[in-house]
Formats: C-alpha cells, structure tokens, sequence
C-alpha cells in the first residue's frame, strides 16, 4: 500500500468493500468504491430493483437546546419551523452573500433537538460555522459524524427488502419522513430519503453494527453500488452536487432551488441578496442540457459565444436511462430557456448542446 | 491473458502486428477496466499523420475522460467504425471487435522497442499496487 492511500480516511464499511471487490478511490479525502460490477449495471438496479450505498462519509451534527431553531432559522435559508417531529426537509446552509455553506438534510427529533446531515467534506466547516453562529445563544452544537455508519438502500424494491428486518413501519412512512427504531436489532434512524431520484431509505447506525447490516442487505438482494451510479442517478434527477452545481460563490435562486428559498420566515444570512435577486431576477440559471453533437461536457467546461465565455459546465456525463450524455450548467437568463443551444468547449473544440426540462428522469410514482 | 502476438505501451494501448507494415491498435484489458463503462470513443479521420506519442484521441467512460496516445509512428489507414454505435465493444471484447483504428508503420522499429505479453503483466502489477 503507498503512503498516500494509508492516509486515506475509511467508513466502517471500508472492508466489506474490498470483500466485495470495489475499485476504490480517493474521493475527498476518503477511500470509497466508484463501482463494484460497473457504473450502468448498478445504475440500472437502482432504477428497476435495489441498490445499497456506503455514505457513512456523509457527516452529521445535532443541534440542541431551547434555541435551536432560532439557530437554524437564521442560519439556513428554508423554513425550519414548518417542520414536525419525524419529519426531514432539505435545506442550505448560507453565508450573508447567500452563497452556499452547504446543502444539508435537518431532521426533527424534537422542536428543540435537530439531526443534521451534511456533505463529507463539509462536516468541519459546517460545524464551525453552525458554532459560530451560535454564540452566546442557549443551544448546543456537536459533530457526531464518527458515531454513525450511514447506509442508503435505493430503489423500487427498498420497501420490500428492508422491512422485514426493520420494527418500523416502512409502509405509512413517507417521504422526507423518519423514525427511530431498529434495524436487524440495533437501533437505527430510518429516513424514507436519498439521492437517487428513486423510492428509498436512508439508514443510520453504529459505526460497529454497519458491516453486518450491509452484508445482510446485500444478502438480501440489494446489489452493492458506488459512487459513479450515485452520481449518474443523482444527476438524471437533477439532484444538486455540493462542489460541482452549487458552492460559496452560487446562490439558491441561481441554483434553481427557490424552493427552499423562504424570505417571508424572517431574518437570515443572506436574505437580503436573496430578496433582491427575487425582485431583480438572477444573472444566471443552473439548467440542464443534452448534447446535440457527440461528446460528453463535464464538470468545469466553459461554455461559449463566439470569443466570450459565458457559462460553465458543472456536472456532466453519459445517462445510463436516457443512453445519451446530459448536463448541468450555468447559463445567463436569456440563454437559459429549453431548446436554446449552445457551444460547450470539450477539448478546446466547440461542441453543441441544448437546454432541456428537468429533471432529466422523474419516476413513475 | 494479454495477447502475446501484440506489443504493449506504458499508457496501455497495444499494437497488434497484420501483415506487412499494418498493424491494429487498442487499449488493453487492463485499461478498459479501470476506465468502467465506455459510451464514447473518439478516433482520428482516416489519413491522419501520427508520431509516437501524439493524443490521437479521446474516450469517455460513464466517469471519466482519457486520453490516447499513439504508441508507433505512421498513418492512420482505417478506424473501427463498429464503436460509433457499440462504443461498448472495448470492454467487452478490447482485443479483437473492441479495436479501435490500423495504421501503416512508417519506423516499424518502434514496436520492436514496446514491452511484451509479460513485461506488460508485470508493469501493470507494480502500477496497480498489488
């Protein structure tokens, strides 16, 4: 083993996927598998069956105290007080230049305990972010990233293969809900969530437990899939990459996320930027595209109009259910209608594509 | 197995001797595999000029974009015209319909110069790591 790969972080899981064969990578920081089978094979089961992922790299926070949601409200852009016990909502995390901190899952314990799922490579800047805010405030903030093993079993037969080993009630719990309760006896968080654009759990349990939990639901029948599937299914349902389609420097609005964008729930870091953008519109729009001539855009591509370079290429590659190669890009607002193309450069060479709807794959419910 | 009738480069094309001064070009086992899934191989035009060593083109897999490079110097006479619509042939068959162009040798000695069978399993090991 090089000196480089013994620094690489590893889940709980890490050995079980070498077991199973994974070709692992660094991604971020963290030794994981982009593939076991291959990309289009384990994007397929997800689409038509079900497929388990490793996402324990994912980080988690709790949020507690009697402030904890004058906390969140102030610290993310959606409204957290619309949330119930048992219940998740998507939501980002913003500086005052309503840029994203992070795009993060909240889920309510309680009105004044709050589990927080963030992106791998956030987890520390979320945290020391979240704590700085909330000094001298009556709440208190902890990184509990390393008590958790995370699991997401993804896909229309999820429900199936996962409640017989499951006292929860995966039937009445639907999406963007959770419960506690156990998994193959151990207490467990069940989340009817994911990034896959399919039906699905997300299943959070002691880092120790997450081997044995992982073969059983391989066991099962749930096909071991990597990160390559997750980002090829991620992005046909248009599902956002921190670090690719939004970052410090892209706003909710622009990111085509007004959805959680809620200023009438009062003040928040960069709600004013927010409001104005509202009003005036944004300079620019993420949207999807497809590409017209051969070639597949990826991620950092600049897009171009003659000399001028007017947008850039955040997430791109080949969609195993559409068999044709789609992306998400940042284009000014006159340019950023369906059916408008335009020249990405691939390789120094102009190359057309066009702006389409999204998502680019939507399940039949 | 890789082929031992072939000649090996460390950026893994290999270069499959015909008749004469023709020969069939590729890239291996080895590196279809670690590329996964291939939706896209793009070749040069027919009648292109390449030294050793140029980007004669580019192949994108469902994760990522490669390079290749020409192993040999020589003029590309035919390209594998199969990949445009089975772009999949390279991981399912990389040595025989997963070829991918046949150019005419103009320094055959080049190949000559190229690891074997062998000295292409045993780089590939060390590259690897196992």
């Amino acid at each position: 083993m090089s000196d480089e790969a013994a620094t690489l972080k590893k889940t709980p899981l890490n050995a079980v996927e070498h077991e199973l064969g994974g070709k692992m990578v660094d991604f971020g920081g963290w030794e994981l598998p982009v593939h076991f089978s291959g990309i289009i094979e384990e994007h397929a089961a997800v689409r038509e069956h079900v497929g388990l992922f490793d996402v324990s790299h994912m980080g988690e926070l709790t949020v507690k105290g009697p402030e904890a949601l004058a906390l969140l409200q102030r610290a993310t852009c959606n409204d957290v007080s619309k949330l119930e016990n048992g219940r998740a909502q998507y939501n980002g995390l913003l500086y005052p230049t309503a840029g994203f901190v992070d795009d993060i899952v909240i889920y309510q314990n309680a009105p004044d305990d709050f589990f927080i799922v963030v992106n791998a490579s956030n987890s520390d800047k979320d945290y020391e972010w979240i704590a700085d805010a909330a000094k001298g405030m009556d709440v208190d903030v902890r990184n509990v990233s390393a008590d958790y093993a995370q699991l997401a079993l993804q896909g229309p037969e999820a429900e199936r293969l996962l409640q017989p080993m499951t006292g929860v009630d995966l039937a009445s719990m639907k999406y963007y809900h959770f419960s506690t309760g156990t998994v193959d006896g151990v207490p467990a968080i069940v989340s009817r969530t994911g990034y896959t654009g399919e039906d699905g759990f997300e299943i959070y349990v002691a880092p120790s437990e997450g081997p044995r939990i992982m073969r059983k639901l391989i066991g099962a029948g749930a096909k071991p899939c990597g990160l390559g599937a997750r980002d090829t299914l991620r992005l046909e349902a248009k599902m956002a990459l921190y670090g690719n389609d939004i970052d410090e420097t892209t706003t909710p609005l622009e990111a085509g996320l007004g959805w959680i964008v809620k200023v009438e729930k009062g003040d928040f870091f960069g709600r004013d930027v927010l409001q104005r953008e509202k009003a005036e519109g944004p300079r620019r729009r993420l949207v999807g595209f497809e590409m017209v001539d051969r070639g597949i855009a990826r991620h950092g591509y600049p897009i171009v109009d003659g000399s001028e370079e007017i947008g850039v290429v955040t997430s791109g590659t080949h969609s195993p259910t559409l068999k044709k190669a789609i992306g998400l890009a940042y284009l000014p607002l006159d340019k950023s209608v369906p059916g408008a193309e335009f020249m990405v450069l691939i390789r120094g060479k102009e190359t057309r594509a066009r702006v389409v709807p999204t998502p680019f794959y939507k399940r039949a419910k | 197995m890789t082929p031992e009738d072939s000649r090996y480069a460390k950026s893994h094309e290999y270069v499959h001797p015909e008749a004469g001064d023709t020969v069939v070009i590729g890239i291996t086992d080895y590196a279809q595999k670690e590329l996964g899934d291939v939706v896209f191989v793009e070749l040069p035009a027919v009648g292109t000029e390449l030294e050793l060593g140029d980007e004669f083109g580019s192949i994108e897999s469902v994760k990522a974009v490669s390079e290749l490079f020409s192993p040999v110097t020589g003029e590309v006479i035919e390209i594998n015209e199969a990949l445009t619509d089975k772009p999949e042939l390279v991981n399912t068959d990389p040595y025989g319909d997963g070829w991918m162009m046949k150019m005419r040798l103009s320094v055959p000695e080049e190949v000559d110069e190229m690891m074997t069978a062998e000295e292409y399993e045993e780089y590939v090991e060390k590259e690897s790591g196992h």
